[in-house]
């Protein structure tokens, strides 16, 4: 199978691999996935207190070409965003932007859940209810 | 040296020179059928396929007679399986095989069980190899025919062939071995062997794709096995269809330059092999799978662990090699000869299987070296895994959420 530019460049230059300080109740951790599986993703977002904008996001991946570079898409869209934009990425749009092949939107669902998670993360630190997500995967 | 380089010798090989050289011919000028007794054209084709023959049964520790020509070893076992149980159904209906086995065994095995046989699948150990004791007590009085593979096609593990030989010799059972991986290799005698079965084919021995043969012993016992296709009751009756006449001539062709360079080149090839084996174990937290004791000279499978197979095979784009990662197959289920060593899902996912061949250079064996080690460090470093791995954090503690 032929990977597309995009997944090329993600894989060969990924953005933002990194670890953020989980104890800081500003940094919201998702780890969704299963090693047995072959993809684990851990998605870090750091929120700004005073503007609620996502300051930061890192990511670590274990998995595919795709699933890394679903990950790393996922931190480039995720900077800069509120928590309430942040919400609104949906996997199709990371399938589109990669051009992922129908075996492979697995892995940008599992870079939504982990947006997701990491999001709840974040509200449960902030003493929020956590979101129901109206999707459901799997 | 040239990019890519190819280490996916177990999946198939490049056709030798020599071997295309003299195929040729039989395209062209020689083009007859050699079922066609009445002019030269078909005489010449007959005493091309019958010097092939020999070239074959040479290799083997045959008789030429004892050569039923395929379209590979594919068809082999289904012929070899399917045959026996149609031919042999008075004797019993009960076979024994091996859960590492092809697909082709397995498969042939499943449908059989839907037309009423019965089929043991034995287990094998930690390292890939099944034991004859195994064997032993799994034969019962309706057991008509033992199927264990020679060698390994994701391991390169060797099975006791010659000690379960033995023993179906001993208790009047057919034994049956997919030898694909093994002939033209290492050392294989059907004599000595007692093997009354062997499947192998031309692609996995520097000749051509479709053509390979099925040895089918003719004397002590005379074996017999029904044809699965209707027709001109070619090969003795056992499997019909026109010969493919330049692909039995390439056979024959690899078959002699194998039994004739085979000894020296397993000694190049297991020289090579360590010295990739041994570099890439340098890595740490790199496993070898599968025995290597018994094992052919050509092949290496190891999991690097906290790396994903197919990202990994990504990240040496350049080295064509194979992975017993699911996501390198439609299923989504890792390698199933991995599992069946038991080993964790996640140590099948990260597994690579480097397959040398004939042409491998050691130039080509000590850039792949480097190259893997730079995509394995590069992985690691961002692998949530390793980074829990380093902090001593143990990955069944963890509750996954698997999808």
């Amino acid at each position: 199978m032929a990977y597309s530019d995009k997944v090329v460049d993600h894989y060969t230059n990924p953005r933002n691999i990194g670890t953020l300080d989980k104890s800081k109740n500003t940094v919201g951790t998702g780890l969704v996935g299963a090693p047995e599986c072959g993809d684990v993703m851990r998605l870090q977002i750091e929120v700004n207190d005073e503007t609620g904008v996502i300051q930061d996001a890192k990511f670590k991946t274990f998995g595919c070409g795709s699933a890394i570079a679903s990950s790393s898409l996922a931190t480039e869209w995720l900077k800069g965003k509120t928590i309430d934009q942040a919400l609104e990425i949906d996997n199709m749009d990371i399938v589109e932007e990669l051009a992922l092949p129908p075996v492979k939107i697995h892995c940008s669902v599992l870079a939504e859940d982990a947006i997701r998670m990491a999001i709840n993360d974040y509200r449960a630190k902030q003493g929020l209810e956590p979101l129901i997500s109206e999707k459901v995967h799997h | 040296m040239k990019l890519p380089i190819y280490l996916d010798n177990n999946s198939t090989t490049q056709v030798d020179p020599r071997v295309f050289e003299v195929m040729i011919p039989f395209f062209l000028n020689d083009f007859g059928n050699a079922a066609s007794k009445s002019h030269p054209f078909g005489w010449k084709a007959e005493e091309a396929v019958d010097y092939a023959r020999e070239q074959i049964a040479a290799l083997i520790g045959a008789n030429e007679k004892e050569i039923i020509f395929t379209s590979g070893a594919t068809e082999s076992n289904n012929l070899a399986i399917k045959g026996v149980f149609e031919m042999y159904a008075a004797k019993g209906n009960h076979f024994i095989t091996v859960t590492t086995e092809h697909k082709a065994v397995l498969d042939a095995c499943k449908h059989l069980e839907k037309l009423g046989a019965e089929i043991t699948y034995l287990p094998v150990g930690s390292d890939g190899l099944l034991k004859v004791e195994q064997v032993a007590e799994a034969i019962k009085p309706n057991t008509v025919l033992v199927s264990v593979m020679y060698g390994n096609n994701e391991l390169g593990v060797i099975q006791p062939i010659r000690e379960i030989g033995k023993l179906c010799k001993e208790k009047g059972v057919l034994f049956h071995t997919d030898a694909t991986q093994a002939v033209g290799k290492i050392p294989v005698d059907v004599l000595a062997d007692h093997i009354d079965l062997m499947s192998f084919t031309a692609h996995k021995m520097y000749g051509p794709k479709g053509i390979g043969a099925l040895y089918v012993r003719r004397k002590n016992p005379r074996v017999k096995v029904t044809a699965q296709m209707d027709g001109g009751g070619h090969e003795r009756g056992m499997r019909s269809g026109t010969l493919n006449v330049p692909g039995i001539v390439g056979l024959g062709k690899a078959c002699e330059l194998a039994r004739l360079e085979m000894d020296a080149e397993a000694i190049r090839l297991s020289a090579l092999r360590d010295k990739l084996e041994n570099a890439l174990l340098n890595l740490e937290e790199s496993y070898v799978n599968g025995n290597v004791e018994h094992r052919l000279p050509h092949t290496a499978n190891i999991s690097f662990k906290y790396v994903e197979g197919e990202g990994l095979m990504m990240g040496i784009k350049d080295i064509a090699v194979s992975s017993g990662s699911a996501c390198t197959s439609a299923s989504l289920e890792p390698s199933y000869v991995l599992k069946n060593l038991g080993l964790d899902d996640e140590l099948a996912h990260s597994s690579l299987r480097f397959g040398l061949g004939r042409f491998t250079t050691e130039e080509e064996v000590d850039y792949t070296i480097n190259c893997v080690t730079e995509a394995v460090n590069k992985l690691r470093d961002m692998s949530p895994l390793w980074e829990m791995f380093k902090e001593g954090i143990d990955l069944k503690s963890i509750e996954w959420t698997e999808h």
